[in-house]
């Protein structure tokens, strides 16, 4: 009787078992990333220091948000850091093409240009706010030579952010640059080729010919950029916490700084600029997993 | 062989029997802290002490990272409270208090007379008529000036009894007229910041006006507020430039080259001014200047202090510590050790000493102790506050924009 009827097992073997072996990871995935997404936007209707009773407020932090200047600050903050960071596509797609020959030594400039993305971000911000500093930084020594008067940037309401994201395109350039530069080796010789004969050069090699070859390599680089734009942190805590007066701040610093920060544990408010913070990245990932799949589905 | 092996097994045994003996003779206290270095030593020292005069308790300190400890605490305090906690006085407790996760210890003070011994910090530890811990050291804060400074810039230098308003303003404009940075300070931490500002409301409307503003009683938009921000703007000027971008030991490094004149700063800046090369001869201190005539001079003094948590498992040895550590030689002992001052009146400070003992002379002379803008005001409003103090001294200009939004914090903060 057992032989003629298989086990539930052995019948349906070939659907369980990839889900069997996917299981400890969507374990892991389901307990410290998808409930804590909804433990947040749970908490974000509360009034809660951390310590004692929450209380229900219903939508209060969302409605206390639009009139909160910092709220606003740190919105536009983003937005400058999302439009700013994407220079690191072109430029480094610059550096790939200009890296991209073969003259002696040529590796070991490569690696110096990777240099930046190998040092941690605590590092680079450190590095940058002594280039900053008043009195003996670089940058400020030499403004203060050639007009007389230095200028300290992180000091300075409105170039401060500007400052950080400098620093942040450093490393993000050098990233950059490695995905088109392996993206380079995987040009088609002979369409090149058959380009030059048919007489195309410069620009014109690069856009008909070279950049449409390198679309997945771009798509990666826009991706990676709009991800490390949104949720630009160490930088701001490292060089400036948040200041001078928080112009410097970002939604991601400021919900650390609501939540967790010495002077925070406003939990309910700091979980509500986190649900605010995914409302936005969710938008570029949805886009961005839209694309992918049209792409997979084409093919 | 036989008999070797029993006589092991009665040799574990007998050792495991004497050991278990041994810890239940003791009871232990456990307590969480956040020392640095010379504050740790002195405090093992004064546990020493303790547990030399108490043979059947075993302090075991549990020492936390500075910055990490203020995290930690609030997942220690719920979870696996020890007997003991290092917190802060003033507001700085009160979420705590109200959390109900520090126990009252009223009962230590009443049974060791330290009403009257802790007299000068007793507001500070007191939240609805309750006292909630012990301190055991504070320290003053106060202008620091480098006396060569005052050479060339030909200014004459302060006494001990310090200069008035309006001498420290007209010798802030030869300052500038020498290129000397009158005040230094280094706001990228903000606290900095909110010294100076603690020391302008104190000395322009005193400590009570003081003391309503950091819980909430005053307008930020109120006339007298307002005082304070104009008494400021007359030293804004003189005020080191860039300081939003500099930590407060860059601005030490100014003072001790000469570039800037006075420090509104701790005592604990005392040890970087002189590591910095300064000596006793060109380090001078005095009180901050008196701005409106006749206030009754209030000092900032941030008081360090010890809480039995809600949660602690041996109480009564517990209280026992605390009194130990209130008591007058023990506080002696401790603060000479870390270079600040006892909060205990019968203790005694290093005499050679010239910043502890006009530190000391200076406090206990004062009308009331203040403990600091971000320990007297709650979180939130500290935050807003010293952010609106740093925006103040590099854009006087904007201090309505400033004031309305302080004002919309307070409506939020303090419900």
């Amino acid at each position: 009787m057992s032989a003629k009827a298989p086990s539930y097992w052995k019948a349906n073997q070939r659907r369980l078992a990839p889900w069997l072996f996917l299981a400890p990871g969507l374990l892991m995935f389901a307990v410290y990333v998808i409930i804590p997404i909804f433990q947040s936007m749970w908490i974000s209707f509360y009034d809660w220091d951390g310590l004692g009773e929450a209380t229900w407020i219903g939508t209060a932090n969302y409605a206390e948000m639009s009139s909160d200047p910092n709220m606003v600050k740190s919105f536009w903050n983003n937005v400058i850091w999302l439009v700013l960071y994407l220079l690191a596509v072109p430029a480094g797609l610059l550096i790939a093409i200009f890296l991209n020959q073969t003259v002696g030594g040529i590796r070991l400039y490569k690696s110096l240009f990777f240099f930046p993305f190998v040092i941690s971000q605590v590092v680079v911000g450190l590095i940058f706010s002594w280039f900053y500093a008043p009195n003996f930084g670089l940058l400020y020594k030499v403004i203060e030579f050639f007009t007389g008067k230095g200028v300290a940037v992180l000091a300075d309401p409105d170039l401060v952010t500007y400052g950080i994201i400098a620093a942040g395109l450093w490393p993000q350039i050098a990233y950059v640059m490695i995905l088109y530069l392996t993206g380079l080796n995987n040009v088609a010789p002979d369409q090149v080729e058959a380009a030059r004969l048919d007489g195309a050069k410069g620009w014109k090699m690069l856009y008909y010919v070279i950049l449409p070859q390198l679309r997945p390599a771009t798509f990666i680089a826009v991706v990676v950029t709009v991800i490390g734009a949104l949720r630009s942190f160490d930088l701001v805590s490292i060089m400036t916490n948040g200041g001078p007066f928080g112009s410097s701040r970002v939604l991601s610093y400021y919900m650390y700084e609501q939540a967790l920060s010495e002077y925070g544990y406003r939990m309910g408010y700091g979980a509500a600029i986190a649900v605010v913070l995914f409302a936005i990245m969710m938008i570029f990932i949805s886009g961005f997993i839209w694309k992918m799949w049209r792409d997979e589905t084409e093919r | 062989m036989v008999h070797k092996q029993a006589g092991a097994l009665a040799l574990v045994a007998a050792l495991l029997m004497s050991t278990s003996a041994f810890a239940q003779d003791k009871r232990v206290l456990k307590y969480n802290a956040d020392y640095d270095p010379i504050p740790l030593a002195a405090m093992e020292a004064l546990i020493a002490d303790f547990e030399a005069a108490n043979p059947d308790i075993d302090v075991q300190l549990n020492n936390f990272d500075h910055e990490g400890y203020k995290t930690a605490i609030r997942n220690f305090l719920t979870t696996d409270a020890p007997d003991l906690a290092n917190w802060y006085a003033g507001n700085r407790m009160a979420p705590f208090v109200n959390a109900g996760q520090f126990m009252d210890v009223t009962d230590v003070w009443e049974e060791n007379g330290l009403n009257d011994a802790l007299g000068s910090a007793a507001a500070s530890m007191t939240i609805d008529g309750k006292k909630w811990g012990i301190p055991y050291t504070y320290y003053q804060w106060g202008i620091y000036f480098n006396k060569d400074a005052y050479a060339a810039a030909g200014v004459d230098v302060p006494g001990p009894e310090g200069v008035d308003w309006a001498t420290f303003i007209s010798n802030c404009e030869k300052f500038s007229a020498a290129g000397i940075d009158c005040l230094t300070t280094g706001t990228k931490a903000l606290w900095p910041g909110a010294g100076i500002f603690d020391y302008m409301s104190l000395r322009t409307n005193g400590y009570e006006w003081h003391m309503d503003l950091a819980n909430g009683k005053v307008a930020w938009t109120d006339d007298k507020t307002r005082q304070v921000f104009v008494e400021l703007g007359k030293i804004q000027p003189y005020v080191t430039a860039n300081h939003a971008a500099i930590d407060w030991q860059d601005a030490a490094a100014l003072l001790v080259q000469g570039k800037a004149a006075n420090y509104v700063m701790g005592n604990f800046a005392v040890g970087v001014f002189k590591e910095g090369g300064m000596t006793n001869d060109n380090l001078g201190f005095m009180a901050f200047p008196e701005i409106t005539p006749g206030i009754p001079r209030a000092e900032d003094a941030p008081t360090d202090t010890i809480h039995i948590p809600a949660g602690a498992k041996n109480v009564e040895d517990a209280k026992k510590f605390l009194a130990f550590v209130a008591s007058a030689d023990a506080q002696t002992k401790l603060n000479a050790a870390i270079g600040q001052l006892p909060t205990n009146k019968n203790s005694s400070v290093a005499a050679d000493d010239p910043f502890i003992s006009a530190g000391f002379e200076m406090l206990s002379s004062a009308y009331a102790l203040a403990q600091f803008f971000d320990r007297d005001a709650p979180a939130e409003m500290a935050k807003a506050g010293m952010e609106g103090i740093q925006q103040f001294l590099v854009q006087p200009e904007q201090l309505d924009n400033i004031l309305a939004r302080l004002e919309q914090v307070r409506g939020q903060v303090y419900k």
